[in-house]
């Protein structure tokens, strides 16, 4: 098993002709994701080849899934057109929108996270590198060959240290690792993926990494302490972090006494769960804990 | 992006938000010049993006232009908590019968926004929410409902306004609303929302934060940016598109994916602790692609700084390949030729990094020394800056 992504994942995207979403697609077709369509309205009826492969362009996510049965939808469109993308893949009621595109307006965000409301559909992001189960499905960018199908389930904000901390634990394996993205909104919180993750009978244990800003780990850590019994491993970043300085992300900001690298380790701890002071300390608890 | 007091004021005025006359002077002269035209008694007030500047002795009350002056003097050039004061902002003095308090923000936690509104204004609002939480009232706002007059009328009851202010507090909510969606603010906030003794309701204060992310559809938002405070560094680095934030130490940093680098920064923090206290230098997030060029760049920021005395560069070769990673770093020191002067630590892990680290090995450059792991490299970089 899994969460949220299975070999039986049948993928589009939504920006597959740009050239982000070409790359990428590719990427995800090679690393044997069931990609099984594009969407663009200029360039419906098309196909695009991707080293052999023919995918069709629909002119819209409802086509596409009429005719494809597609339940993931992976969103590579500009910021400018990000939030109608995402509307119509809420509308058209897709099971998942992996929103891997940087720079959307938070008015943007918060609006189609309020629109999908009550409806059926999961969004992941934005500004997230996506997530894989790997061997089975790949929605979105993350480098499909660091690692294969294991027992250690990974929800992260960041991409790379989700790639880093992929690497670290590469002998053991992942069942998903799900990037959630480092924007002040998104859609699949760390919440979510340890719900998932502790319900998923293939996942033996948990790595949680978080960054400064918001209060997504502090609330993770109540939740940890009341509903979950899998061992949690965290990792939180920014320590360092001046306060008011933006860092990188646009939701990586210490505002005040609210959202410090130190607040969240604190949460974390007192909900029994054991964080490692770098990405690498982190890995060896785990593989304490694993036994590998 | 924070504004200032004037920039604030100009927004709500440009939505139809009661204000006061005033304008923002730079000279003595300017603010002498103003209240001559508003031709009353003005206050006289330090636009800094910093609360507490009353305390400081940042506004002050002029009855004429010519104490106006005065008082502009006094107050350009303030430090207010390391802040320097460029400008003042001189608008008409108001008599104040009542103060109250409204905004709108961004509910990170429950990811909607949110309408905060009290009819107890003036004070700081984190110490109202904390002394009396019961007069601070606090309604959501569905992000694709909006807010017209029906859900500013639910607002403005819930925090108890009284009734002869009520339906101008109402038109006023319904406008800074458009203030908030128009110009993608993530923060609108009026304290104090005054009521002057004839019984008219004014913003007298805003504070308003605009989302980056949004400037693309806000051409004039770019004019609001104050590039007269920014560090030179980040100016210089803004203009090549790099993601870099200046900090107060000497490991000048790099690494792709801005995770990553915020991690990076911890670790030589925490290596520095057994090299006297050396720190990182800088975030600079060079993203997933890191092509040569883009290197270049950053390294070239990085070595201008001259508080760096070591450089370490840690890529996690994802998407991009090390090897990629690695013959930009060469490239970059090629194009950078004698202005590279500092040690390199280079940790590259992930795709191809036996690859990588042979280019490296074999480009044998007399700055760069190559660590395998990220916490070793941290403490090599550490050491050579304490050297």
């Amino acid at each position: 098993m899994s969460i949220f992504l299975t070999e039986n994942s049948k993928v589009i995207v939504q920006g597959m002709t740009g050239s982000e979403g070409r790359k990428h697609t590719q990427r995800m077709l090679a690393s044997g994701t069931a990609v099984v369509g594009g969407v663009n309205p200029s360039k419906a009826g098309q196909d695009v080849d991707f080293d052999g492969t023919a995918v069709p362009v629909f002119g819209s996510v409802a086509d596409a899934m009429k005719e494809t049965g597609a339940d993931v939808s992976v969103v590579f469109v500009p910021p400018k057109f990000a939030k109608d993308a995402v509307l119509e893949a809420v509308d058209a009621q897709i099971g998942m929108a992996v929103v891997i595109t940087e720079g959307i307006p938070v008015h943007d965000s918060t609006y189609f996270w309020a629109h999908a409301q009550g409806g059926s559909t999961r969004i992941i992001g934005p500004n997230c590198p996506g997530l894989i189960s790997p061997g089975r499905s790949n929605a979105g960018i993350i480098p499909a060959n660091i690692t294969q199908a294991g027992k250690i389930g990974l929800v992260s904000k960041s991409g790379t240290l989700t790639y880093q901390m992929m690497y670290e634990l590469r002998d053991i394996g992942f069942s998903t690792a799900v990037g959630i993205g480092g924007d002040p909104v998104i859609g699949t919180t760390h919440i979510d993926c340890l719900q998932a993750f502790q319900e998923d009978p293939e996942t033996e244990a948990i790595v949680m990494i978080g960054e400064i800003g918001g209060d997504a780990e502090e609330r993770a850590a109540d939740f940890i302490k009341a509903n979950v019994t899998k061992p949690v491993v965290g990792y939180v970043a920014g320590f360092t972090a001046p306060e008011g300085k933006t860092m990188g992300h646009a939701g990586a900001i210490v505002s005040g006494s609210a959202g410090t690298a130190a607040a969240k380790q604190e949460a974390l701890e007192a909900a029994g769960v054991k964080v490692g002071k770098t990405p690498s300390e982190a890995a060896r608890l785990m593989r304490e804990i694993v036994g590998a | 992006m924070d504004l200032f007091e004037y920039q604030a004021r100009d927004l709500l005025a440009a939505h139809g938000v009661p204000v006061l006359p005033g304008g923002v002077a730079e000279t003595p002269e300017q603010a002498e010049a103003i209240a001559r035209e508003i031709a009353a008694p003005v206050v006289v007030k330090a636009q800094v993006k910093v609360g507490g500047r009353g305390k400081a002795g940042g506004v002050k009350l002029a009855d004429d232009p010519e104490s106006a002056k005065a008082r502009a003097q006094d107050i350009l050039g303030l430090d207010i908590k390391g802040h320097i004061t460029h400008r003042v902002m001189v608008a008409q003095a108001s008599d104040i019968a009542e103060e109250y308090y409204f905004s709108y923000l961004l509910d990170r936690s429950n990811r909607t926004f949110l309408a905060m509104a009290s009819k107890e204004g003036g004070m700081e609002i984190e110490q109202l929410a904390v002394e009396r939480p019961e007069a601070l009232a606090r309604i959501p706002v569905d992000a694709s409902v909006g807010v017209d007059e029906q859900k500013a009328a639910e607002i403005v009851d819930a925090a108890g306004f009284p009734a002869e202010v009520r339906d101008q507090v109402i038109a006023i909510a319904v406008q800074l609303w458009d203030v908030f969606t128009k110009e993608d603010a993530t923060l609108v906030e009026v304290n104090p929302l005054a009521k002057a003794p004839d019984g008219t309701v004014l913003a007298l204060d805003a504070k308003v934060t605009l989302d980056e992310n949004a400037s693309f559809r806000h051409g004039d938002h770019d004019a609001l940016e104050d590039s007269a405070s920014a560090d030179p560094l980040e100016a210089a680095a803004k203009e090549k598109d790099l993601n870099y934030v200046k900090l107060q130490g000497e490991v000048g940093i790099i690494g792709n994916g801005a995770g990553l680098v915020m991690s990076t920064l911890d670790v030589v923090a925490y290596a520095g602790e057994e090299f006297g206290g050396v720190r990182p230098a800088n975030f600079l997030d060079i993203g997933g692609g890191a092509s040569a060029e883009v290197m270049a760049n950053g390294l070239g920021i990085i070595l201008s700084d001259p508080a760096v005395k070591s450089v370490f560069v840690n890529v996690f070769g994802g998407i991009t390949a090390c090897d990629a990673v690695a013959n930009g770093i060469v490239h970059a020191l090629g194009i950078l030729g004698d202005e590279a002067t500092k040690p390199l630590v280079v940790r590259l892990d992930g795709n191809n990094v036996e690859e990588g680290r042979r280019i490296l090995a074999e480009a044998a450059h007399p700055l760069v020394t190559v660590v395998d792991t990220m916490d070793g490299a941290a403490r090599r970089a550490a050491e050579l800056a304490a050297s």
